[in-house]
């Protein structure tokens, strides 16, 4: 297998760069809108319902040609509009200072600054202003969720965080894989032996995919996604696919939250269509399917009345309008069932890798 | 079986059906006599035209406070009673002198008198009546009340020389009662008598000898009602027979300009064209037949004017607003008066008033003062027409909301007020009177609606301005540092923008 060396040799680099310049600009667009006797305000793409839309080309959720303006002259206006501007100047710090934190920390920090939010909602959701103000994701300017997920596989990387700069890791070098923080989500990729990628909705699924060494069998990375994949690990994805130009399969529980958690890793919720960046359109939901629990016959457990409504709700949603879905939602419609990936362990612990997986890489290539 | 008849006396009718009149038990009555006496006094200084000086005293009766047998003591500085006539006046149920056609608190020559009867039958003792009409002499009655015959029966008559001019009335006398029950409404009616009577000084010392009193704030006392004549709407054929019987004049042109209230001759005309009665009719030739006719012509005939509300005693807006200052103490008054009007040919002016803020109670339903004829009225508040009205509005539509606190007040003047039962407790649903409350209140309503409006806008702005200071430096501060600037922007003058643009 070809190695592949990472030519943009320092996009996440760059792309620091122009998250701490367009955070100046931000300010400096204030300031001279104060210094010409304005009242200070910013304009950005509204997030409301009706201003989004799937994009079909984009293959994911994007934000109309409505906006909104927020201007301190408008007394609703004028204190999110002056917590938004403390989030950039705190954003600011931690990207100059290349520090990092949560948004339980960022909520919490706010206080050190007589700046108050209601509660964590509030400052979550000026977080996501400022994401749309100046068009990045948190992760850029340092804000990170609490969940992490993990990656295992021969991907050598090259850090960027403070004190590592220049280092180097393989990521086979821990057998439980490596937790896709802050430092990883933003490393360069150096080289890599893989030709493809899986996303693993549950630990016990990695740990087995780890301990059967899918990863060379199949020459694969490993990615767990640990239920819903946050936004780093869906970036991530994002990049393994984009720079290292790696197809990506996701293996989910069959049910519809398991579908659900594919869909996002493919075309992004409509909490982020502000944001780019964050999809994969081309990955491949390769199971486990509602076919498959008839086709293996896999221990399964009834539909509750919270799955059926969920499949309804999915049925009619513009992501998945394409044929393999709408299948797989009749068929669970049908059946009535729904099954765990841990569910082929019936035919032995190995089953799954020799025999489930060489089949359903082939049937979805 | 054969049934005997008897007749019975109106003393005696109602020392049986003492009810009607609100002696119902110990607690009421000694509130409906002081009541009574502190209206007669309120009546009497105003045809004496001195602003009122009352004093009130409730005592236990030879110290036995076991007993519930007290002794009350009414004194004012009133018109005083001819010599003649005060053993009627207190010894004579219906008898009086305010049967004439104006506006007085008094009405059936009954609530005073009802009092003394009430003391006799409680205690078998007789009443003691001072008073003087400022002559040279005083005069000091001791009298007893003869119910089956309905006449006094005088015990005691002195005369004193009155050197100092003094003129006034005295009333004592001895009742059963439980003023401990009574007291708060006995408080409460005399703070309201207070409040619809600026004028008057009125001292109560209860029997535990705690002195409450109320201080008048003006000497301006509201214009004398003058006496007037029946109006063509507001007779019956009774009253017509009793005209026809004491008139001098021979024609009925005559009769009618020389009795009626406001038919001049013109109208007096057109009045007997319109019913086919001769001009030169003489009244007391009318048979009963055409006495009825021609009550039922005066009640069609269209074209009488209005009666005049000459005779009738509204206490104006200065007078009101200052009473609700002094016994309200509330942050904002808003007085209304409305135009004369009638009902069934009676004039009646309907007085409205919203009192706001300061000492007025929050919590709950507004309080409501209602008044008739500058009494206030205690009982049944849910019956009274006022009640209704205020129930019936839209109250929101006035920036009202629950729990503010709001007293309402509703004074109607008339020289028949159509209370719905003798104990003057409420007035009834009268369509004219019910109309003119509701415009009344709708007034008032609305200029507190205008302060509210004002306060609200003003309290707005303060919150506006002090959210722009708060934020607005927050603002500069924080994109001056990210801008990476030294100096911070200039704001004041967007904040001196803000205070006035409003
Ligand atoms: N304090 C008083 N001063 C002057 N006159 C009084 C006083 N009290 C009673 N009177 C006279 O006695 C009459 C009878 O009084 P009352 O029985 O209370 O009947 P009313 O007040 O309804 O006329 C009154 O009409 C009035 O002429
Ligand atoms: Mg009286």
């Amino acid at each position: 297998m070809g190695e592949k060396q990472q030519d943009d040799s320092a996009s996440a680099v760059k792309k620091k760069k122009e998250t701490v310049a367009n955070l100046e600009k931000l300010g400096q667009r204030l300031y001279d809108q104060m210094e010409q006797g304005e009242f200070p305000w910013v304009k950005m793409p509204s997030r409301s319902i009706e201003n989004i839309r799937y994009n079909p080309d984009l293959r994911q959720y994007v934000l109309g040609e409505r906006f909104v303006k927020r201007s301190a002259r408008n007394i609703r206006h004028i204190r999110p509009l002056s917590q938004l501007v403390w989030t950039a100047f705190f954003a600011h710090k931690l990207s100059t200072q290349r520090k990092t934190s949560t948004l339980r920390d960022v909520y919490y920090s706010a206080q050190a600054y007589q700046m108050s939010f209601k509660d964590q909602s509030e400052s979550d959701n000026v977080i996501t202003d400022l994401e749309t103000v100046i068009g990045l994701a948190r992760e850029d300017f340092n804000v990170f969720p609490e969940e992490r997920s993990a990656i295992f596989g021969d991907l050598t990387i090259e850090y960027n965080v403070p004190g590592y700069e220049g280092k180097r890791m393989n990521l086979t070098s821990h057998p439980d894989g490596l937790m896709i923080g802050p430092a990883l989500t933003y490393s360069e990729f150096v080289k890599t032996s893989a030709d493809k990628v899986f996303a693993i909705e549950k630990g016990g699924l990695f740990t087995r995919f780890v301990e059967e060494k899918v990863h060379e069998k199949f020459n694969a990375l490993l990615v767990l996604t640990a239920g819903q994949a946050p936004r780093a690990t869906r970036h991530f994805i994002h990049r393994l696919n984009k720079e290292l130009e790696l197809p990506v399969y996701i293996f989910t529980d069959a049910d519809p939250w398991g579908m659900h958690i594919a869909m996002v890793i493919i075309s992004g919720s409509a909490n982020a269509a502000h944001l780019r960046d964050l999809t994969t359109p081309d990955a491949i939901w390769s199971g486990v399917w509602a076919t498959d629990i008839i086709n293996y016959d896999l221990p399964s457990d009834p539909l509750t009345e919270i799955d059926i409504k969920r499949l309804h709700e999915l049925q009619r949603d513009p992501r998945y309008k394409d044929e393999l879905w709408q299948r797989e939602i009749k068929i669970f419609l049908k059946i009535r069932k729904k099954a765990e990936q841990e569910a082929f362990s019936r035919y032995g612990l190995t089953y799954i890798v020799d025999e489930y997986l060489p089949a359903k890489l082939e049937e979805t290539r | 079986m054969t049934q005997t008849f008897e007749e019975i006396s109106p003393a005696d009718f109602f020392y049986r059906n003492r009810d009607i009149a609100g002696f119902t038990n110990p607690s009421r009555a000694v509130f409906a006599s002081i009541r009574e006496l502190v209206e007669n006094s309120l009546d009497a200084a105003e045809i004496a035209g001195t602003p009122p000086d009352i004093y009130v005293r409730l005592t236990f009766e030879e110290d036995d406070q076991e007993s519930g047998i007290y002794k009350l003591r009414v004194e004012d500085n009133g018109s005083g009673i001819v010599s003649r006539h005060i053993p009627s006046a207190f010894g004579q149920v219906l008898f009086g002198s305010k049967y004439k056609l104006k506006q007085s608190r008094g009405t059936f020559g009954l609530g005073g008198t009802m009092a003394v009867l009430y003391g006799q039958i409680t205690t078998h003792k007789p009443a003691r009546i001072v008073s003087s009409t400022g002559s040279t002499k005083v005069y000091i009655y001791r009298v007893m009340i003869d119910i089956q015959r309905n006449k006094p029966i005088i015990l005691e008559r002195r005369v004193l020389l009155n050197k100092e001019q003094w003129h006034g009335t005295i009333v004592e006398f001895s009742l059963e009662g439980d003023y401990f029950r009574a007291m708060p409404k006995i408080l409460e009616y005399l703070k309201q008598t207070a409040l619809v009577n600026p004028y008057a000084n009125i001292t109560f010392i209860d029997p535990k000898g705690r002195l409450f009193k109320f201080s008048r704030v003006t000497e301006k006392m509201p214009p004398p009602p003058k006496e007037t004549l029946p109006h063509p709407y507001g007779v019956d054929v009774e009253m017509v027979k009793r005209l026809v019987r004491v008139t001098p004049h021979q024609k009925m042109m005559d009769f009618l300009s020389a009795h009626f209230h406001r038919v001049s001759e013109r109208i007096a005309e057109k009045f007997l064209e319109f019913s086919g009665i001769p001009k030169t009719r003489n009244p007391k030739k009318l048979d009963p037949q055409e006495i009825v006719r021609f009550v039922q012509m005066l009640k069609r005939f269209e074209e009488f004017r209005p009666p005049s509300a000459a005779c009738l005693s509204p206490l104006g807006k200065d007078l009101l607003t200052a009473g609700i200052l002094k016994e309200l103490k509330p942050e904002l008054t808003i007085v209304c008066q409305r135009k004369p009007s009638t009902y069934a040919g009676h004039p009646f002016i309907v007085e409205t008033a919203i009192a706001y803020g300061g000492e007025i109670p929050k919590g709950g339903d507004f309080v409501l003062y209602r008044f008739a004829n500058r009494i206030p009225l205690l009982y049944d508040e849910a019956s009274d027409v006022a009640f209704r009205v205020i129930k019936s509005m839209n109250w929101r539509r006035y920036k009202v909301s629950p729990n503010m606190p709001i007293a309402v007040l509703v004074h109607t003047c008339s020289t028949k007020i159509p209370y719905k039962t003798v104990g003057k407790e409420f007035i009834a649903d009268r369509p004219e009177i019910k109309r003119e409350i509701q415009n009344g209140l709708r007034e008032v309503a609305r200029g507190l609606q205008r302060f509210l409006s004002k306060r609200e806008h003003v309290e707005r702005e303060k919150r506006r301005l002090s959210v722009f200071s708060k934020y607005l430096p927050k603002i500069a501060k924080f994109s001056t540092e990210l801008a990476g600037r030294e100096r911070q922007p200039e704001i004041e003058k967007l904040l001196r923008s803000v205070n006035t643009s409003g």
